[in-house]
């Protein structure tokens, strides 16, 4: 009982407190002369799709294996592996089929990785989930210059918590068109 | 109305502003830690700042002094102490000064340090400043004193650099090194890592996420102007700048797999440093410029290893566990900090150069990212507790550490600056 009150007014004083520094929400705008990100071209358009497929699979509260292939764009990896999986074969063949039919299409492959482990190592392993779809892809016909692989690391989990299934829902990469 | 009670005593307890700056919470035993008198500045009741309680705050921090009491004392620089009452109160050294209002707006602020057990005086500081620079001066007259007293300059005039995450909102903040003082730099709805301050103390280059993959950008902390600096086909991230702050080291994948390039600090033209079929990333330059550590996992297992800037064989300088990763080598050369797997928990191992001797030195399981301060004696990092982020500084025994907690989400990320030019 007694812990039980401790925990409820130590949060209560959490939420009552004031700090002289705000730690949140000042407002700073990147006050830069140029705008850079312009140059990042076509990377920089490109993410409101892939990320739209995120919430896909959040939302489906994706389980299966066939329901994942059904949110379409993402491979999802075992833990410390880079190899993909074979149901997700059929999903590569897809995307090499699509991405070949309309000559305008880019593909950008965002590798992710469950949050164990720093955050630079994280982005290198992501990187090697990514490279690994984007070979797979290259292997089906589609041109190097058409995709981009690169890595979010532990920094953007499609869900966030430290079970095993939260972790596994996180090791993936991403299949964007742009 | 026990309960109430109850309420109302936490409630005072943690309104104290500890969610803003560095507090000590884990004091050592068996130290030898310097007993040191601060009395309250006179003045220091009408100042918008304390400058005694920063003065003693910052000392403690450090490791290496402990607060006297000094209760009931009123005493300024301008009198000749009652040695042997200091003496009597346990104290080896004293420091005493004042704060006043000048008639031009400013704040006279003057200090004396004197040697409790010699009866001698060590010296002292005096300066006319901007109430907003108050803070700044009881830190460079912590440093005066840690210097006179250790030997070692002080770092408590550096600033430090950090990422907090608020709901899907990144803030990277500029602080003083006791955490106070905070400004932003850039807010971001994408996230931000790898804050990597500029030997000059006026730029941080680190990765934004803001155009949907990492990028790498220079950004001037005075001005708020940035450029970008790496943002090649694939991933660009992990810069560390060279200790002539002219080049950066950066990890990109543009050629396949992440590797190691040598860059302009302006841009431009990467040079590979490196050639594997493995990561290789976290280069961390040590301080004469010639050698990087850095991260790979060639072996087959994350591990740091050593190589010349100019090339040559990477020496491989970990061998204990699957998984040693984050490589920060001190200014003065002597010390490795990294972080190690152990049992599924990641933490913060210093190695001492000379000899391999390695430690542990928390007692947390998910430690990231050690940064050295300039005088080599303190280690900021990154570390969870109660499911919260969290940045930490401890000494290198690991015996004395303080916490930077914020009120509102996670704070992680650490890059601690350079000394500071006066």
């Amino acid at each position: 009982m007694v812990r039980l009150i401790l925990a409820i007014s130590v949060a209560a004083s959490l939420a009552a407190c004031s700090t002289p520094i705000k730690l949140d929400s000042v407002p700073v705008e990147d006050r830069s002369s140029t705008s850079p990100i312009g140059s990042a071209g076509a990377s920089g358009t490109a993410s409101t799709g892939s990320q739209s497929a995120v919430s896909v699979v959040n939302t489906a509260q994706a389980n299966s294996d066939a329901s994942m292939l059904a949110a379409g764009r993402t491979v999802y990896f075992d833990y410390d592996s880079f190899a993909i999986r074979p149901e997700f074969q059929g999903l590569i063949e897809a995307t090499a089929k699509r991405i070949q039919m309309d000559q305008s299409q880019k593909l950008s492959i965002e590798g992710h990785t469950d949050e164990r482990g720093g955050r630079e190592y994280n982005l290198a392993l992501g990187q090697k989930r990514a490279d690994a779809v984007r070979r797979a892809l290259s292997l089906l016909g589609v041109p190097e210059s058409r995709m981009e692989s690169v890595s979010f690391g532990k920094e953007k989990p499609a869900v966030v918590g430290t079970t095993d299934a939260a972790m596994e829902k996180n090791r993936r990469a991403e299949i964007g068109v742009r | 109305m026990k309960r109430r009670l109850f309420l109302t005593v936490a409630l005072i307890l943690s309104c104290i502003p500890a969610w803003a700056q560095f507090r000590v919470e884990v004091s050592g035993v068996g130290l030898t830690q310097l007993p040191i008198a601060v009395v309250t500045f006179r003045g220091d009741d009408m100042a918008p700042q304390k400058l005694g309680a920063i003065v003693l705050a910052d000392l403690e921090r450090s490791g290496q002094f402990r607060g006297v009491d000094t209760a009931n004392t009123v005493l300024d620089e301008s009198a000749r102490p009652d040695f042997s009452n200091w003496r009597q109160r346990g104290s080896d050294a004293l420091v005493v000064g004042s704060v006043s209002r000048l008639a031009d707006g400013r704040f006279d602020v003057r200090m004396r340090l004197w040697d409790v057990v010699r009866g001698q005086d060590l010296g002292g500081q005096s300066f006319a400043v901007l109430p907003a620079d108050l803070r700044l001066v009881a830190h460079r007259l912590a440093d005066f004193v840690y210097e006179k007293l250790t030997g070692d300059r002080g770092i408590f005039s550096t600033r430090i650099a950090y990422v907090t995450k608020n709901g899907r909102n990144f803030n990277l903040w500029v602080a003083d090194a006791d955490g106070e003082n905070a400004q932003s730099a850039l807010n971001s709805g994408e996230p931000i890592i790898s804050p990597a301050w500029a030997p000059n103390g006026n730029q941080l280059a680190y990765v934004s996420f803001e155009s949907r993959k990492p990028v790498i950008f220079v950004h001037d902390v005075a001005t708020g102007k940035r450029r970008l600096v790496a943002n090649f086909k694939g991933s660009n991230s992990a810069p560390a700048w060279s200790p002539d702050g002219k080049n950066l080291a950066v990890t990109l994948s543009r050629d396949g797999g992440s590797q190691l390039f040598l860059m302009d600090a302006n841009g431009g033209e990467p040079k590979r440093l490196a050639q594997s079929g493995s990561i290789d990333t976290e280069p961390n330059f040590t301080a004469d410029g010639k050698s990087i550590y850095f991260v790979s996992d060639r072996g087959g297992s994350p591990q740091i290893y050593r190589m010349a800037v100019n090339g040559g064989v990477p020496e491989r300088i970990t061998f204990s566990g699957s998984y040693n990763i984050s490589p920060s080598v001190s200014p003065d050369s002597r010390w490795l900090a990294f972080i190690s797997r152990v049992n599924g928990a990641f933490k913060l191992h210093v190695m001492e150069l000379a000899t391999g001797t390695v430690n542990a030195i928390t007692d947390t399981a998910a430690d990231e990212k050690p940064r050295f301060s300039a005088n080599s004696r303190l280690i900021i990092y990154a570390t969870q507790q109660q499911g919260r982020e969290a940045l930490m500084t401890t000494t290198l025994d690991g015996k004395i550490k303080a916490r930077l907690a914020g009120q509102n989400g996670d704070i992680r990320e650490p890059d601690w600056g350079p000394m500071q030019k006066h």
